[in-house]
């Protein structure tokens, strides 16, 4: 058992994503805190691993793990873990890490938190802030045991205090990776061929609140009489209501607009993620407690038809 | 095939959440089927319609009112319904998992199915989980699935489009982020009719598996800051957005 932090970093492409860097900048804050020290671990290659304020990085190279695939990451990981006993071990709360984090708290029996938005030690325990119910509660939890996983949402932390310049030491992986169940099969890129709503200075957003597709078109009139191009978030995609290209959030675009203008949009950790930078954001949302106004800077308990229209009007 | 959907039926995040001690108020809030399971039960259909088999829907009776949900899904299209009666609202991921980890078991599951998360997943998803209890691959984040024999091609996504393809023996989980088709409607009047005729299956929940967290608090998040509101009537709201568009050179 030791004190040590052992942050999973993500990459893609040859770049880590910002959540690596945060947490890392965390773990070195409590590593710190637990006299130990902050691991950044590198799964897979084709990226250049010296890029983190990490007290040391281990980087696992090895041919199966040049492009991400669940089982063969779960794998390494899990031998890592094993032979360093740590004390936590910080995912990212991403496409990627979601898919490791749970399978390994349940392959080890250690805790798992998830929707992390903070970790700290109070009295030296470890304490856990998680942003669950779509944002509406913020739970405070205790993991127990020698070792916790946290899973981190993106953009908690700032990205500044894990970048460095830590040397690491690459090693082959720790486990025999030769008879995978899952195979990775080939890259999907996007579609392309529809407006890029990440170039756009004006967003006209709507959200499951708009109720059908029928309504697509009122927020389409709102968009053009303010110079604006229509974007989504998930629900109003997977309802195919609107192309996957418009899409806000974790698994779609991330957008910074001078105008971000959401209709019926409740503002879950997922959709924050494309957004939160937006230079004004002003949000319509019937439900005064949703989480959106937390983070808009108007906003407004309405319908949003009845504001849309009156808009129309007015423009 | 034998296709199985594990469920999770959570309190609604579209209303008001009261707290009580440190855990949600259970007894105050109206349970609902997890958005992503919508998805997933889609997902198993279209695979069952595309290669045949049986879809069984299986879930945590948390509140006694799983039911409902079940009748839904048999009106969507699955063709057994099975609850564990967990009976215990604060039933965490894990001991969830566990429960349907044990019920699934006796299923011969080729492919099991899950949503990708759900809004309470506060120590993680059922369908990693469950991968991990059965001992069968997971993959997360997927917006298609194909079965043909005894492999399963499935589309994950990442962002923006951008995602990759795998192969996978199975058995396997998939944690399903979107069904390849937007999910079918089922008129009220044949979830009705089911609600009459069919029958579910009841099985008590066996083994044991804990979150390991204990919670210290829950509360409405503290927000760094809070949107400035604009009141009034919706014109009135509409008027002064247009004036503060109309002040930053905006509209
Ligand atoms: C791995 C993963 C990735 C994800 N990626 C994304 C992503 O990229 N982007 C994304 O958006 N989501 C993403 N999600 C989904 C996310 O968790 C939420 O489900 C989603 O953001 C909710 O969308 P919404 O706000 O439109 O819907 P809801 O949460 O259902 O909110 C609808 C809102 O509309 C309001 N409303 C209803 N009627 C009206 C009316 N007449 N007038 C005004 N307001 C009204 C309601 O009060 C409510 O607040 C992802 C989830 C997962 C698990």
């Amino acid at each position: 058992m030791s004190n040590d932090i052992l942050v999973i970093t993500e990459h893609m492409d040859g770049k880590f994503s910002d959540v690596s860097f945060e947490m890392v900048g965390k773990a070195k804050e409590l590593a710190n805190a637990l006299g130990g020290q902050a691991v950044a671990v590198v799964v897979g290659g084709g990226v250049s691993s010296n890029v983190f304020a990490s007290d040391s990085t281990i980087h696992i190279d090895d041919a199966a793990l040049s492009n991400f695939n669940p089982e063969a990451y779960g794998k390494v990981i899990e031998a890592l873990v094993k032979e360093k006993s740590p004390k936590v071990v910080m995912f990212g709360w991403t496409v990627t890490g979601m898919d490791v984090a749970a399978w390994l708290s349940a392959r080890m029996g250690a805790p798992c938190v998830a929707y992390a938005k903070d970790v700290r030690t109070e009295g030296g325990a470890l304490m856990v802030s998680s942003q669950a119910y779509g944002g509406k509660l913020m739970a405070e939890v205790a993991p127990e045991g020698d070792m916790a996983i946290v899973a981190c949402l993106a953009g908690s932390f700032p990205v500044e205090a894990g970048q460095g310049s830590t040397a690491a030491t690459t090693i082959a992986s720790p486990v025999d990776l030769g008879s995978l169940k899952v195979k990775f099969t080939e890259a999907i890129k996007p579609a392309g061929g529809d407006v890029d709503i990440t170039a756009q200075a004006k967003l006209v957003s709507i959200g499951r609140g708009i109720g059908g597709k029928e309504n697509v078109e009122l927020a389409e009139e709102l968009a053009k009489a303010l110079g604006a191009t229509v974007s989504a978030s998930r629900p109003v995609v997977d309802a195919g209501w609107l192309p996957r290209t418009r899409q806000v959030g974790k698994s779609g675009l991330k957008v910074k607009p001078k105008l971000y203008f959401m209709l019926g949009i409740s503002g879950a950790p997922e959709h924050l993620e494309g957004m939160k930078s937006a230079e004004l954001i002003i949000a319509i949302n019937t439900d005064k407690k949703a989480p959106i106004f937390n983070v808009a800077h108007y906003g407004a308990t309405a319908d949003l038809f009845e504001v849309a229209e009156a808009m129309l009007e007015l423009l | 095939m034998n296709i199985v959907v594990a469920i999770k039926h959570i309190p609604s995040i579209a209303d008001d959440l009261p707290v009580k001690g440190v855990n949600v108020d259970f007894d105050s809030v109206d349970f609902v089927l997890n958005e992503f399971d919508e998805q997933s039960i889609e997902q198993a259909v279209l695979v069952k319609e595309a290669v045949g088999g049986t879809v069984t829907v299986v879930g945590v009776d948390l509140i006694g009112e799983l039911d409902a949900v079940l009748h839904l899904a048999l009106a969507k299209g699955a063709d057994k319904a099975v609850k564990i009666t967990g009976d215990d609202p604060a039933a965490d991921s894990h001991q969830q998992a566990k429960w349907l980890s044990e019920a699934i078991k006796g299923m011969s599951a080729d492919i099991v199915f899950a949503g990708v998360q759900a809004s309470n997943d506060l120590d993680g998803q059922i369908g990693a989980m469950i991968a991990a209890y059965l001992d069968m691959p997971y993959i997360g984040g997927v917006s298609s699935v194909e079965v043909s024999g005894n492999t399963a091609t499935v589309n994950k996504e990442f962002a923006g489009g951008v995602g990759a393809k795998y192969e996978a023996a199975l058995p396997m989980v998939v944690g399903v982020q979107a069904a390849s088709k937007p999910p079918r409607y089922a008129p009220i009047s044949k979830v009705r009719q089911i609600a009459q005729s069919a029958t579910i299956e009841k099985v008590a929940p066996t083994g044991e598996a804990s979150a390991g967290i204990t919670f210290k608090k829950m509360a409405p998040p503290v927000a760094a800051g809070h949107a400035e509101m604009i009141e009034g009537s919706s014109k009135e709201v509409a008027a002064k957005i247009v004036e503060l568009l109309k002040s930053k050179g905006l509209a």
